[in-house]
């Protein structure tokens, strides 16, 4: 377009042209501001404005109504004695440490398992591994709540008949955490799976065919070419995981409700409690923004990790 | 040679046993679900279980829509997940247009900006959020669900992405003809962004359907209730809970969602990847 112009139209022209064109592709970009707006004006008011008013909030005592009194840094210094806010954060890392790595090994495997196109029939298995990941967690919740029920719960009977004693499963320590952690690799493992199996899709499968062809064995394969590859997409599953178990909530609610003695609460959870259960808004905000501190600085620090082990 | 076949063999038998196992897994949860809300109460935990005793009954599946409401709570439910959505993807699309196909003062830093703000936890808005919506009087109304997460920093990057692929020449064509820039996302980026506006509406919706968090904050009256309020309402004390009565709620909770996801799979799959590959 703008070659035949400059061929056909003689010098003096040319000029006037290029300023008029200047001047029609700023007015167009008059509606680009017009398009992005709706983002920047929802922000400001919904999420900017909140966001800044929660920061002096934090500086408060606030029952939700009544005038707001100053505080200063008192909800923070009471905020490092909260036993029940730390415990929520340690729940938050022991749930880490219980379902992460299980459950990302699993949807690596099953990824390559699936990739490989051994299996007959996969579309079918990837629908019903996807299945939970549709399932609202409030309804997943109350299920398993019912199959980890101690006396006649289907877990236990089955255990029964395998000759192993039934386990308290939510109304011990460990077993509300083991709980919880089997309802979140059901719900996540096809979410994970999928994300792997499109990681999967950039390695190139010479690679490791090569491999197996020169005599290693696929798990050789497996831990010596997939994983290295596949560092980038492992990482990001695991920062969304970490994120995650932080941020529970339908999940906790409905299956164990934080208990026993506090065993499951997540900072989520925790934050819920404090500012719609005890009406204290000034402290929920200090709360929310040192969790916010914390997990921003354990993504990075993970991110930091895993390229430091390159 | 043998030693190799040998292998292999065990290899295959490895891996369909434990695809058999995690089907069961998957499955589990769903079967006990659409069986509990078939028991009376007592045979919940009866013993020895049965998946489909010969007192299966639809009786819960009848309190449910004669004392629980149950479609005006499905209908609140798709109201909002629906509007939301359309809201979204008209919000996400254009905003993505806007970023794909303009060059303007600022575009960076306006960009930098909203991935920016993907990082905020719900845990930090989530009380100034509400102490707004007390103060729009918006708590206990479908707005404060529809309203607030409406132009989605995930969803405008997502589309700007899926939109920078379309040729320019196309819309250099239309604004020969003298359309309007508007005119151009109307007839020309919305036709050609449809496979885009499918995946990330899947996901607007379902994430809306399944939300259980913010509307437990803002819906106080049982008659605004959404499916997993709902589903909630029924937990009481250990032997008080109503199990077959939540179970069916549950299932009428999954039911159209499973519909939709099995219709369009492939939209669905593509929508959860492409929100992975952003990083």
């Amino acid at each position: 377009m703008e070659s035949i112009e400059r061929t056909t139209t003689r010098p003096p022209k040319t000029f006037a042209r290029r300023k008029q064109a200047v001047l029609r592709q700023a007015r167009r970009s008059r509606w680009a501001y017009v398009f992005i707006s709706p983002f920047y004006i929802l922000f400001t008011i919904f999420g900017l404005g909140p966001l800044l008013f929660s920061i002096y909030l934090s500086l408060t005592e606030w029952k939700g109504v009544g005038p707001l009194e100053f505080a200063g840094l008192e909800n923070y210094a009471r905020l490092v004695q909260d036993t029940v806010f730390w415990q929520s954060m340690r729940n938050g890392v022991i749930l880490f440490f219980l379902y992460v790595p299980i459950m990302l090994l699993l949807a690596l495997v099953l990824a390559v398992i699936l990739n490989s196109g051994r299996v007959r029939g996969y579309r079918i298995f990837r629908t019903i591994v996807f299945m939970p990941f549709i399932t609202n967690m409030v309804a997943a919740g109350f299920a398993f709540r019912i199959l980890f029920t101690q006396q006649y719960g289907l877990i236990n009977i089955g255990l029964g008949w395998l000759g192993l004693p039934a386990v308290p499963w939510l109304e011990s320590v460990w077993g509300a955490r083991v709980s919880l952690s089997v309802l979140i690799i059901w719900a996540w493992l096809g979410y994970n799976m999928v994300i792997m199996m499109a990681g999967l899709e950039t390695i190139p499968r010479e690679l490791t065919e090569a491999a197996l062809v020169d005599g290693a064995t696929p798990r050789q394969a497996f831990f010596h070419i997939t994983i290295p590859l596949m560092k980038p997409v492992i990482l990001f599953t695991a920062v969304t995981s970490t994120i995650g178990s932080f941020g529970l909530f339908a999940e906790v609610a409905s299956l164990t409700q934080g208990g026993p003695i506090n065993a499951t609460i997540t900072p989520l959870i925790r934050i819920y409690d404090v500012a719609f259960g005890g009406l204290r808004f000034g402290y929920a905000s200090a709360l929310a923004y040192t969790y916010f501190a914390i997990i921003f600085l354990l993504t990075i620090m993970q991110v930091r990790f895993a390229r430091e082990r390159d | 040679m043998n030693r190799n076949h040998l292998r292999e063999g065990s290899i295959t038998v490895f891996i369909h046993l434990l695809l058999i196992l995690l089907t069961l897994f998957m499955l589990l949860p769903f079967i006990w679900m659409l069986s509990t809300s078939f028991k009376l109460p007592q045979d919940v935990f009866g013993f020895p279980p049965t998946l489909f005793s010969k007192d299966s009954t639809l009786i819960h599946y009848k309190f449910l829509i004669e004392e629980q409401n149950l479609l005006l709570i499905v209908w609140n439910t798709f109201f909002v997940a629906f509007t939301s959505t359309a809201l979204s993807l008209f919000f996400t699309s254009l905003g993505g247009f806007g970023f794909a196909k303009y060059n303007f003062p600022g575009k960076e830093p306006l960009f930098a900006f909203l991935l920016a703000t993907m990082v905020v936890p719900f845990a930090v808005t989530m009380v100034p959020s509400f102490i707004l919506m007390r103060y729009f009087k918006w708590v206990n109304t479908f707005w404060a669900l529809i309203v607030p997460g409406a132009a989605n920093a995930f969803g405008i990057f997502f589309m700007r992405q899926y939109i920078a692929s379309i040729n320019n020449e196309l819309l250099d064509a239309a604004r020969i003809d003298g359309a309007t820039e508007f005119a151009i996302y109307r007839r020309i980026i919305l036709p050609i962004i449809t496979p885009a506006l499918t995946s990330l509406g899947l996901i607007f919706f379902m994430a809306s359907w399944n939300n259980y968090l913010w509307p437990l904050i803002i819906l106080k009256t049982p008659a605004k209730f959404t499916i997993p309020l709902a589903i909630a309402s029924f937990g009481g004390a250990v032997g008080l809970t109503n199990y077959p009565g939540q179970m069916a709620m549950s299932v009428i909770s999954i039911i159209p969602l499973l519909i939709i996801f099995l219709l369009f799979q492939r939209r669905f799959v593509e929508g959860v990847m492409a929100g992975a590959v952003k990083t």
